[in-house]
């Protein structure tokens, strides 16, 4: 966002509550790797230059990345500046900090959407003596009790997590419910290739279907390993993870998980799938075919027949749960009426009501790569593009 | 996407915008189901279904439904109607039907035919008190559907998965829910 308002020479500051990149350094796993492939964060006026592009960076080389770029452009970056409330005054917004206050004639909400782990109410209810993290504050598997860890949620960091603690001796029990099964590799290509180039990852958010549903869909279960290979529920069950339902209640000592896995399975199968038919199908219409491997379909999940559906919390096989359940925003902070009657920020495409206000980086923002580093040249263009016409106005009004 | 060639009796477009409608008045979507049961004789007894609560009122719905349970005659009963389990899978099994009729209708997919046949595992020796490790309930429950409808293989499996996805009684039966029972003497 910053590069888009220096081309268009709009002054501005970046309030910045750590240091550059503050998330990547602060709040990821020592093993992390990027899902997307190192080409696949093309930023204004910057992208990746190393040599390996289709590699997927780890967590020094993502922070050299951006600190690289913030330090190229001279991006005016206030660090170690906190944002306790931003407030519509008069012809702007009283942008309130630890390090004193700040007016701005418009805000740009660039605070991530990962803020706060989604742990789900039922996590009261288990036993006191079991130890529970989320990826937030999960390292590597030596934090955690020896013994067996429940790993709640399989999504990217659901399944990432499981394959590395279940490598550490621990047994894992991952607990699945809705997720989004795809492979790494297709037809020899990455996954977000082929998203990229059939148009997937950059499908307008006015052209889906139910947009609401979109941007609650869960992460792709991927993981950015240098063998590229899968990590579904099948590599999992390979790797001896044992794959459970939901955490469906808790009674006393007895976990209960949804009898829903079967179902679940079938869905992210169909939907891969489908998936992989709007592939094939890009892939002919576009003279592809003889370019690259030919087209196959996975091997469907499978699912024990000794799936279980409970679990004794007392017994000690289970010392450790790990909320795998995906993150919030943290927006509390926002004094303005931007909020639905369920608490949901309100806006068009990162565009907001009051006028003045833009947000990025949220699920499905103007696209499904929206929350990808690569979403942000495309959100941040038109964001700022608003934002210039709005000022503009304002300036021939004032 | 609904498609006007395709009828599967559903009005599609009036639960979406019942869905709309609920979604920004969420008390109108807090409904209440009921059933009242009366004791016949043995294990005979029969249940009423009038009334409901949803939309931010009483839904009277201008006339009442029965079903009657007993069980067979292997229980030293009278076989007047089928069991509760019976009564439970078959909630099952028409709570699903009526999702596929519905997810069929939105995506455009005309039925011809479908038929679901549920059955259930149970070993008496826990509601017999047999075997304090055996569960009451089903052990596991099966449901195969057989569908004649003007699409794939796979767009056939994925109503029906969608159906499982939306159904409130496969959510009853794969879910645990707190169940209060109060008692008053008459
Ligand atoms: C585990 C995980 C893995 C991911 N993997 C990938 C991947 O492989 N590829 C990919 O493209 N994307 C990935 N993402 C998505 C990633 O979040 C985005 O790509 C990108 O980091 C979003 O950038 P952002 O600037 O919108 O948000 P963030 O990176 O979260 O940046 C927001 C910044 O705002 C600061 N901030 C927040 N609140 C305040 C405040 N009140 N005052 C001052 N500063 C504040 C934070 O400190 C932070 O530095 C992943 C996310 C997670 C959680």
């Amino acid at each position: 966002m910053s590069r888009q308002l220096a081309r268009r020479s709009i002054d501005h500051v970046l309030l910045e509550r750590g240091e550059v990149a503050n998330s990547w350094r602060t709040e990821r796993w020592d093993s992390l790797t990027l899902l997307t492939p190192n080409w696949l964060s093309r930023l204004p006026d910057y992208s990746y230059e190393g040599d390996n592009p289709d590699g997927y960076m780890d967590m020094p080389e993502v922070l050299r990345f951006l600190d690289t770029y913030a330090e190229r452009f001279s991006a005016p970056v206030e660090t170690n500046t906190t944002v306790t409330a931003v407030t519509p005054n008069g012809s702007g917004y009283l942008i309130s900090t630890d390090q004193g206050d700040w007016h701005g004639k418009s805000v740009v909400i660039a605070s991530g959407h990962c803020n706060i782990p989604a742990v789900p109410k039922i996590a009261q209810d288990f036993p006191d003596d079991i130890e529970m993290t989320s990826p937030m504050y999960y390292r590597n598997p030596g934090q955690l009790a020896e013994g067996g860890v429940l790993v709640v949620g399989a999504s990217a960091t659901g399944v990432q997590l499981a394959s590395e603690i279940q490598a550490s001796g621990r047994q894992v029990i991952l607990a699945v419910g809705e997720h989004v099964r795809v492979p790494r590799i297709y037809r020899g290509r990455d996954i977000k290739w082929w998203m990229d180039v059939a148009g997937i990852l950059g499908m307008p958010y006015d052209e889906v279907d139910d947009i609401r549903r979109a941007r609650r869909v869960p992460s792709l279960q991927l993981a950015g390993f240098p063998d590229k290979s899968m990590l579904d529920l099948n590599a999992l069950t390979d790797k001896g993870v044992e794959i459970a339902g939901r955490v469906a209640g808790v009674n006393g000592n007895k976990l209960m998980f949804s009898g829903s896995l079967v179902n679940v399975c079938a869905l992210a199968d169909l939907k891969m799938k489908r998936l992989l038919n709007t592939i094939d199908e890009w892939a002919t219409e576009n003279g592809m075919d003889g370019e690259v491997e030919a087209s196959h379909r996975f091997e469907d999940t499978r699912v024990s027949e000794h799936r279980r559906l409970e679990l004794n919390l007392a017994d000690g096989q289970i010392k450790t749960v790990i909320w795998a359940t995906g993150y919030h925003a943290d927006l509390s902070w926002l004094k303005a009426p931007a909020f639905d009657a369920r608490g949901r920020l309100v806006h068009d495409g990162g565009i907001m009501e009051p006028s003045g206000l833009y947000v990025l980086g949220m699920p499905y923002l103007r696209t499904r790569k929206s929350t990808l580093m690569d979403g942000a040249d495309l959100d941040s263009g038109i964001v700022a593009d608003h934002l210039q016409n709005y000022l503009a106005k304002k300036l021939s009004v004032n | 996407m609904s498609d006007t060639q395709v009828n599967n009796g559903v009005n599609v477009e009036h639960l979406l915008g019942a869905r709309e409608a609920l979604e920004s008045a969420p008390e109108a979507a807090q409904f209440k189901w009921r059933s009242s049961c009366e004791w016949v004789n043995g294990t005979h007894s029969k249940s009423t279904i009038t009334s409901f609560y949803g939309l931010g009122d009483e839904q009277d719905r201008g006339k009442s439904f029965s079903i009657e349970a007993d069980h067979p005659e292997a229980f030293a009963a009278e076989d007047n109607a089928p069991t509760p389990a019976e009564i439970a899978l078959t909630g099952l099994a028409s709570c699903l039907m009526g999702g596929v009729a519905s997810v069929a209708q939105h995506r455009g997919i005309q039925l011809n035919s479908v038929k679901a046949t549920v059955e259930g595992d149970m070993d008496l020796a826990g509601i017999l008190g047999i075997d304090d490790e055996v569960r009451n309930g089903f052990g596991t429950i099966r449901v195969s559907f057989d569908v004649d409808a003007d699409a794939s293989e796979d767009d056939i499996k994925a109503l029906v998965a969608q159906s499982q996805k939306r159904s409130a009684v496969f959510d009853c039966i794969t879910n645990p829910t707190n169940v209060e029972v109060s008692v008053k003497k008459a």
